[in-house]
């Protein structure tokens, strides 16, 4: 479904095979746990089994004896980190506590938090010197529920935190809440007075995790000049290169860092764990060093997302959304920086809303610091209010799509930080999902329901830089520090060949490390094809330029007449006259050498992203458990550059929200043990918990982009959770508002059983 | 730590490696021989990405001690394009963008040949039941559902 | 992980000597538990017994007496492959279809996940309704014993050491009898059952009354569980709806199952009902298919 006139694209809109798809599909690319140089040691890190306690002391006299051991590492080979903040893409992280998680000070706060490391000649012998060191702990009483956390007897993670308010103020006393924020306008208890229903609601989700398959490794090794390699994976290197250079104190030039293939990460490899370790036992060795986690170290200690709770009003006046009064609190874990604002800033952005009052807390608990996660704090946002809306639109008889329509965001709307929309697809995608197939087929049978919701995500622009030579055969290499997560090397260079106007198969995109390209902020934030994607159009459009001026010098004519169309160039004056981009490429060296276009940008106009999801499912009433029917993601999309990846982003975003909304969740014990830290225990979905994944690709351009390029990557894991508790409510008639609705949540409700 | 010897028949090649008996099959894969197509995403059974086949099965190879496979034949991703010609299951799964990340698709590829071997005309829910024991988290695996029935229907047109 | 040894010894013989030698022996038949716990230290041992070359653990076959042998080391796939014990005992290839997926049924064993001796176990209440017996082997010879009696407790079974498993003995399936095993997961693959349940029913010559009946659940108690008021509940009544739903009731009071990450006492209790009436459904239908 395409809204406006599309400009005759050639290359954007198709979905060619990926440059780097041979690699993958044979098992020769490289991934982080698959770089081994010669002398490789390997590390392994000793962690807490308590949630919560002081450490006295960490005796490592017996581990550094064992066989094999070639050094061993505490806190007190980090130096003193800064108390300041970083920012890292999507979220931000204080130095001082980045170094506290890396490697434990004084205390332990979450079970898995790392104390101490050891680099072994096997990774046998490193773990089985990791077991050895010995740590004597003061255990403390965890605080596990942010609700719990928030109260004033809880017990502190921190007893110098103090709860930051608007206006740079803080709280007298300590607390957990390490900041409260408050979005507001118009006159919310009026507005809720006035309103004909009000819909009276608290919501719960639990921490989940982001559940890439791939586990964190990296690779240091620390020269003898004192440069650092790091060989890692990561959705940012130079966000690997900038953090490690602070918590080592050491110069940021000193280090490079190589990002190899990533297996997967969707927000959760952001930030560092493993990496400082490395190059701190490189230096002891002298050689270099591997950390690999398993799987348990990665549920137990890398960054899942927030466990929140959401209280909300919500009036209706009208058939229109009059107020919402909202509060809500997420769990940080460990240390600050949940997404609850980013919760909060999306929460009503679908929707135009007069009065509205939304407090949010950020607070700490016994768990592991949150990393970002797929649109971080929108879904738990969108769990609430879009239940919320469903339960007022039931009460009302309205129907809850058209109610969505009518009550719709559109360009000059403002959101709920001031800032008005842009031309967005929010609208259009709730009309498309009224024209669906899904839409107007019935549902029908005993325990079936359908349920619909919607969602935004911002989407950034930030920092990229790009390089492209052409090479004299008329290739193009495209140099890229943004990390390929699943398909932006093709993006980039389908927007590249449709800039140059030549084959896509001539663009050859690399990936490279942090002193090969410019700076390039993460790959996060569904920004790389956006943003990045600008820069390639800029260097595209540089390219094409020097081309025109080097025709014009062969041409005896002015650069003005030069035209370039379907990548030839013309002379607008003798139509006898052209070259075609590979001719004018075999040129290069006698009209003034190489050519090379380059960019390097803040992407600013980052068009927001709207997405309507439609989901059946049935219920099996005497077990609890639910079946995903039929599902299809509505969304906006700008414009899809390559479309079997667009499609591909919002299938895998929607199967991450049905696991997220059906089974997923950190099960802590009442003493902070995470007792599921396995793929067998954390249930994400298989093949066989979901059906095709409809999508119905509504493309609004961004005026923002040359090609009306959206992030498409985050907002398809918005709507789901609130959908299919939709869907389940219209299946069964009860609400479930805590999340996961589990066989279990959902068999002890109906059937009464607790 | 003393080491065993062991023979196989590694895609095809028969091979010679010395191992501690602790070493799985996955790790002497990837560390021994350097054949790292074969991923780790759980080292316990339970997200396929290590799959192999085994003598004809296909396995997880982090279940696998490497001593075990004394005279056995073994099939990894790297074994399973015809020389330089891709599979067609590797060539569907590029078409079909079948692939996010690229973690779990070796484990995929060898799990789905492994099934078309057996059973060369699955239905789709015969492919999602035998694909269940690897995990992904990029795709939804609706592209990758596609791409084993498009591959069982373009190597049955060959026949 | 500790280091050990490597033994694959080929006959039964040369098991028991490398098990009396005084290592602490870990026996690996798939190898789908017992490498997993070596590997996280969950278990140790100093030698590790590959039992798949012993000719009497790797046999299958259907008797002459048309009772089932299953050698303690076959894959759950060889057994699930075979057509005529699809036929004959389909309880039995409702297990071996379910423990885990595709790559773990390639490897894992039945007598492997008996002696693993999880109180989830999915093959266990099956092949108790079944009257399965097991094959006990020693330096001193064979013994025999039934299998409920075989479990200890979470992990732990009564071989002694020195002794291993050989074989499953399921006798022949008697006329107008029928059995069936299902569980409870939260997913539909590559999940630990929350609650699972085997039941076998008889008919007797009217072919509407129950003449014979037993039934098993699992993970609802330390060990795997008979439940002989569920029986009682059954014999000798019609085999109907309202039979069945006494006969769940009856493993609903037998549960005593713990709460975890897997889930809840009350969950766990009301699922060993609905398993229960469930299984004895399908049990009834394959009686009377063996009509």
């Amino acid at each position: 479904m395409t809204t406006v006139e599309r400009p005759d694209y050639k290359i954007i809109g198709t979905s060619p095979i990926r440059p780097d798809g041979a690699e993958k599909v044979t098992g020769a690319a490289r991934y982080a746990a698959d770089f081994k140089p010669a002398g490789l040691l390997y590390g392994a890190i000793l962690r807490s089994p308590h949630a919560h306690a002081r450490v006295i002391k960490i005796d490592t006299s017996e581990a550094a004896k064992m066989p094999g051991v070639m050094a061993v590492a505490t806190h007190t080979d980090l130096p003193a980190a800064a108390d300041k903040v970083e920012a890292i893409g999507e979220s931000a992280v204080n130095l001082k506590e980045l170094s506290s998680n890396i490697l434990a000070h004084d205390k332990v706060l979450y079970h898995g938090h790392a104390v101490a490391a050891v680099a072994a000649r096997s990774h046998f012998e490193a773990e089985a010197a990791a077991r050895a060191i010995k740590v004597e702990y003061e255990l403390l009483p965890p605080v596990l529920d942010v609700r719990d956390a928030m109260r004033e007897d809880a017990p502190l993670l921190d007893e110098n935190r103090h709860t930051k308010v608007m206006g740079g103020q803080t709280s007298d006393k300590p607390s957990n809440i390490a900041s409260h924020n408050r979005f507001e306008d118009g006159d919310v208890e009026k507005a809720l007075a006035e309103s004909d229903h009000v819909v009276d609601r608290e919501y719960r989700t639990r921490m989940v995790h982001q559940g890439y398959i791939e586990p964190h490794s990296s690779t240091a090794m620390w020269n003898s000049d004192d440069t650092i390699q790091i060989y890692t994976s990561t959705q940012g290197a130079f966000g690997v290169r900038s953090l490690t250079s602070q918590v080592l104190a050491v110069p940021l030039s000193s280090i490079r860092v190589t990002p190899l293939e990533i297996g997967g990460g969707f927000g959760g490899k952001t930030v560092i764990y493993l990496d400082p370790v490395a190059a701190v036992l490189s230096r002891k060795t002298g050689k270099p060093v591997k950390i690999s986690m398993n799987r348990t170290d990665v549920f137990e200690a890398t960054g899942p997302t927030s466990g929140s709770y959401i209280h909300i009003k919500l009036g209706i006046k009208d058939g229109k959304i009059h107020a919402v009064d909202a509060t809500m609190a997420y769990e940080a874990g460990a240390f600050p920086g949940s997404p609850v604002g980013a919760g909060a800033m999306t929460m009503l952005s679908p929707y135009d809303v007069p009065n509205f009052r939304l407090n949010a807390y950020d607070v700490v608990v016994n768990k592991p610091k949150v990393a970002a996660y797929r649109a971080p704090g929108a879904p738990a946002a969108a769990f609430a209010i879009e239940q919320a809306i469903d339960e007022a639109c039931k009460a009302l008889k309205l129907d809850v799509l058209n109610f969505r329509d009518s009550n719709s965001s559109r360009e000059g709307v403002k959101m709920v930080n001031g800032v008005a929309h842009p031309r967005i697809g929010a609208e259009e995608t709730v009309q498309a999902a009224l024209a669906s197939d899904h839409w107007k087929s019935p549902i029908e049978g005993p325990n079936r329901g359908r349920g619909v919701a919607s969602g935004f995500w911002f989407n950034a622009g930030m920092q990229s830089s790009v390089i492209a030579g052409v090479n004299p055969d008329g290739t193009v290499n495209l140099i890229e520090g943004s990390t390929d997560i699943g398909g932006t090397r093709a993006s980039l260079a389908m927007q590249l060949a449709e800039t140059l106007q030549i084959p896509f198969e001539d663009v050859r995109p690399v990936v490279a490390d942090t002193d090969s390209i410019p700076h390039n902020d993460v790959t996060g934030g569904s920004r790389v094809t956006f943003a990045t994607g600008l820069a390639t159009y800029e260097a595209g459009m540089n390219i094409r330029k020097q081309m025109a001026e080097r025709a014009a010098k062969l041409w005896n004519c002015s650069e003005d007449d030069v035209d370039y169309i379907d990548g030839e160039l013309h002379c607008k004056k003798d139509s006898t006259k052209t070259l075609t981009f590979k001719e004018m490429a075999a040129q290069q060296a006698r009209t003034g050498g190489p050519i090379t276009g380059s960019a390097s940008l803040v992407a600013r106009g980052a068009g927001g992203a709207f997405a309507t999801h439609i989901v059946d499912v049935e219920v099996d009433p005497e077990t609890g458990k639910v079946e995903i029917l039929r599902y299809t993601a509505v969304q906006d999309v700008g414009t899809a550059i390559h479309r079997a990846y667009v499609e591909g982003q919002i299938q895998g975003g929607v199967v991450q929200g049905i696991g997220w909304a059906l089974n997923e969740e950190y099960f802590y014990d009442e003493e902070g043990h995470l007792r599921n830290s396995s793929f067998l225990d954390y249930r994400m979905p298989t093949t066989l918990d979901v059906p095709y994944i409809e999508t119905i690709v509504v493309e609004v351009p961004n005026p923002g982009h040359p090609y009306g390029v959206r992030g498409v990557g985050e907002v398809p894991i918005v709507p789901p959770l609130a959908a299919i508790a939709n869907a389940i409510e219209d299946a069964t008639g009860h609400r479930f508002t805590e999340l996961p609705i589990s066989p279990r949540r959902v068999v002890e409700e109906l059937n009464q059983l607790s | 730590m003393r080491r065993t010897h062991v023979s196989t028949r590694l895609n095809g090649d028969n091979v010679d490696f010395l191992c501690e008996p602790r070493q799985s099959l996955l790790e002497v894969l990837r560390d021994n021989l350097g054949l790292t197509g074969s991923k780790e995403g759980c080292n316990n059974g339970n997200c396929g990405a290590c799959s192999v086949i085994l003598n004809g099965r296909v396995v997880n190879s982090c279940c696998v001690l490497a001593v075990e496979t004394e005279g056995a034949e073994v099939t990894t991703i790297e074994g399973i394009a015809e020389g330089d010609r891709l599979h067609p299951l590797q060539q569907v799964f590029l078409e079909e963008a079948a692939l996010q990340c690229g973690i779990c698709t070796p484990g995929f590829i060898v799990a789905s040949k492994a099934l078309l071997d057996k059973e060369p005309h699955p239905d789709e829910a015969r492919v999602r039941h035998w694909l269940a024991n690897n995990l992904c988290r990029c795709t939804g695996y609706d592209k990758i559902v596609r791409a084993v029935l498009k591959a069982s229907d373009q190597m049955e047109a060959k026949v | 992980m500790d280091a050990f040894e490597y033994v694959a010894p080929r006959t039964l013989d040369e098991a028991y000597a490398a098990m009396s030698n005084g290592k602490t022996t870990a026996l690996l038949a798939g190898g789908t538990d017992v490498i997993v716990q070596l590997r996280e230290n969950r278990r140790h041992a100093d030698q590790v017994l590959d039992v798949k070359h012993i000719p009497e653990l790797m046999a299958l076959k259907i008797t002459a007496d048309g009772g089932l042998s299953i050698g303690a080391a076959v894959p759950c796939a060889v057994i699930y492959e075979n057509a005529e014990i699809a036929a004959k005992f389909p309880a039995v290839i409702d297990s071996a279809s379910l423990i885990g997926g595709i790559q773990i049924q390639g490897r894992a064993s039945l007598g492997g996940n008996v002696c693993n001796a999880s109180p989830a176990a999915d093959s266990i209440p099956s092949l108790i309704a079944q009257d399965t017996r097991l094959v006990i082997g020693s330096k001193s010879g064979t013994r025999e014993l039934p299998i409920e009696e075989f479990f200890a407790g979470p992990g732990k079974n009564n071989l002694q050491p020195g002794e291993l498993l050989i074989q499953l003995k399921i006798p022949a399936p008697k006329p107008r009898s029928g059995a069936f095993f299902n569980r409870f997961i939260p997913r539909n693959e590559m999940d630990i059952a929350v609650v699972n349940a085997g039941a076998r029913i008889q008919l007797a010559d009217d072919g509407e009354t129950i003449a014979d009946a037993k039934v098993a659940i699992g993970a609802v108690a330390p060990t795997p569980l008979v439940v002989p008021a569920a029986a009682q509940a059954l014999i000798g009544k019609p085999a109907n709806e309202e039979t069945f739903a006494a006969a769940g009731e009856a493993s609903a009071a037998a549960a005593t199952p713990i709460a975890d990450m897997r889930g809840s006492v009350a969950q766990r209790k009301h699922l060993a009902k609905v398993l229960t009436v469930r299984a004895l459904r399908g049990a009834l239908e394959r009686a009377k298919e063996n009509s």
